[in-house]
């Protein structure tokens, strides 16, 4: 007893901050989540004083809703183009493509990269703003090429949004498939190469079984990091125009905090922490199936 | 080698396609007359910088940063290095539980539990404190500080400390006196990521600080821009650059301290 109990003031005390501050402000409000997800919580008025049990109500508004079906198909969009194809596939393409060139063009192209990349997402959103707009650097090119100008941000607002997360995220997918690529054996590759396969072939059958650990790995965490995105979104086009941007995020932060609705804002977050799972679950599931 | 050639020209083109929405950041402060196009300033001027670099503006906003950031990143990495030792050192049953929750927690996207955060904030008084706003940052960040700093407290040796211990140390003196000293290098780089993040956060503080005096820099230059953006585009250009431009320099000194090249090898591995 006297050895366990030094043993706990052995391990106790250093871990008792991190228990403390994790508990309260990410567990708990986890936990409260899940709870008010199932009340008429509200910012004012009498729900707000004395919340009351309302079962299931906010979910079968949830998805008796067009709101929140049309954003969580925003969302998965925003998801899969800006993030899976986007900056996954644009931060393969340059990790590839960087190796074996010169330091300096590598030096120069992965600073541009990871410069929109160490931004703020605020002034990267505003960069994005001036870029779109109809007196924007993109119209200004495009005129000069002869070609006309439009409104970005409001004729084709969703593209606007993940070409924009595209411009900020891929330096994190570069960065990580330049590490990958830098540890795959060369003696593999080599080997394939006397055997005739070409740079496609050696990609894809030698280099990307090595790597795909870690590719499963970067969509995850890119995966999750999107689907939380909000200030990006938020400042570029607020959702709009006639909401075809509002992804759960902004609809969340609409019904919580605009309106008051806390109880139906947090069953957003709750459909959003879902979303979030189906997609981690079917990342493991993937690794699982290995080979 | 002409596959060669096409290689470098469609890098060479994707570094354009990514230079490009930032020229307009940097011509843009510069230019007395600047509009949404990047082009070279007719009249060249600094009265950009000057217009936002007053205390309501540039001065106060940074420093409420400032201080969120910066405490945020101290209590973050104090903590993290405590709760670190013992999931490094001892057998600890809780051991693996633990360390899935922590993992677990580093993918939260924290947007999604802003909702009940700011009913907790309310129910606690804590809306408009700064300490708070601060306190909430350290502890959303702490999942990745405690795994890294676990990490890299791995790769210290405990013979080392089993020899202070032979003379009598205490475990948390020979974590302060050997471990640390040892692994100070990677908790300036946890320090600095954290310090990073908490100034680009902009929805934490924007849900939790409501009053514009305590507001940091990230909410301030929203405000900045929903009220003068539309008409001062160097000014906005010109606050955006002057708030940047920390986390540009920190950036610049974790990729040297990290051996030229910054790469991410160890830190994403399944």
């Amino acid at each position: 007893m006297a050895r366990n109990g030094k043993r706990v003031l052995a391990w106790l005390p250093p871990m008792a901050p991190s228990v403390v501050l994790l508990g309260l402000f990410v567990v708990g409000p986890i936990a409260w989540c899940l709870y008010a997800a199932f009340t008429n919580t509200a910012l004012t008025g009498i729900a707000a004083r004395r919340p009351q049990f309302v079962g299931l109500d906010n979910f079968k508004n949830l998805f008796t809703s067009a709101d929140v079906g049309a954003s969580l198909w925003l969302t998965v969009l925003f998801v899969l183009g800006s993030a899976v194809v986007g900056q996954n596939g644009a931060g393969m393409l340059l990790a590839v493509f960087m190796q074996r060139r010169s330091r300096v063009l590598r030096g120069i192209v992965g600073t541009i990269v990871v410069a929109a990349w160490v931004l703020p997402e605020v002034v990267a959103a505003f960069a994005v703003y001036a870029f779109l707009n109809t007196n924007g650097t993109l119209n200004e090119v495009l005129g000069a090429l002869g070609l006309g100008g439009q409104n970005w941000l409001y004729t084709a607002p969703l593209f606007a949004v993940v070409l924009a997360n595209i411009w900020r995220g891929t330096a994190f997918s570069m960065l990580v498939y330049q590490a990958a690529l830098s540890e795959v054996p060369s003696d593999l590759t080599e080997a394939a190469e006397v055997d005739g396969a070409g740079p496609v072939r050696r990609f894809w059958h030698v280099v990307l079984p090595v790597i795909r650990r870690t590719v499963v790995t970067n969509l995850m965490l890119i995966t999750l990091q999107t689907l939380g995105v909000f200030a990006l979104i938020f400042v570029l086009t607020a959702g709009g125009p006639d909401n075809k941007t509002r992804t759960l995020p902004l609809l969340m932060y609409e019904q919580a905090f605009k309106f008051g609705q806390i109880g139906y804002g947090t069953a957003i977050a709750v459909v959003l922490l879902a979303l979030g799972a189906v997609f981690s679950l079917v990342y493991i599931r993937s690794l699982k199936t290995e080979v | 080698m002409r596959l060669s050639i096409v290689v470098n020209l469609v890098l060479a083109f994707v570094a354009l396609l990514f230079l490009a929405p930032l020229l307009w950041l940097v011509t843009a402060s510069f230019d007395a007359r600047a509009g949404f196009a990047a082009k070279l300033p007719e009249q060249f001027t600094l009265s950009n910088f000057g217009a936002v670099l007053t205390w309501d503006v540039g001065g106060r906003p940074l420093l409420n940063g400032l201080l969120i950031s910066g405490g945020a990143a101290v209590v973050t990495v104090v903590v993290a290095v405590l709760a670190a030792y013992p999931l490094s050192r001892y057998q600890l049953r809780f051991r693996r539980p633990f360390l899935y929750t922590i993992l677990f927690t580093t993918g939260l996207p924290v947007t999604a539990i802003m909702v009940p955060v700011y009913g907790l904030f309310v129910r606690l008084n804590l809306i408009d404190s700064l300490a708070g706003t601060m306190l909430f940052m350290a502890a959303t960040s702490l999942p990745m500080a405690i795994w890294m700093t676990k990490n890299f407290m791995d790769g210290v040796p405990v013979s080392l400390e089993e020899a202070a211990w032979v003379d009598g140390a205490s475990p948390m003196q020979a974590l302060r006196r050997i471990v640390l000293p040892l692994m100070l290098p990677g908790v300036a780089v946890v320090a600095i990521f954290n310090f990073i993040a908490a100034w680009g956060n902009f929805f934490v503080p924007f849900v939790l600080l409501l009053d514009p005096a305590k507001q940091p820099a990230s909410v301030n230059i929203f405000s900045f821009f929903g009220e003068h953006g539309m008409v001062a585009y160097g000014q906005l250009a010109a606050y955006s650059i002057v708030y940047t431009t920390p986390v540009i320099g920190l950036y610049l000194l974790v990729s040297r301290a990290l051996g030229g090249g910054f790469t991410m090898s160890g830190a994403v591995k399944a």
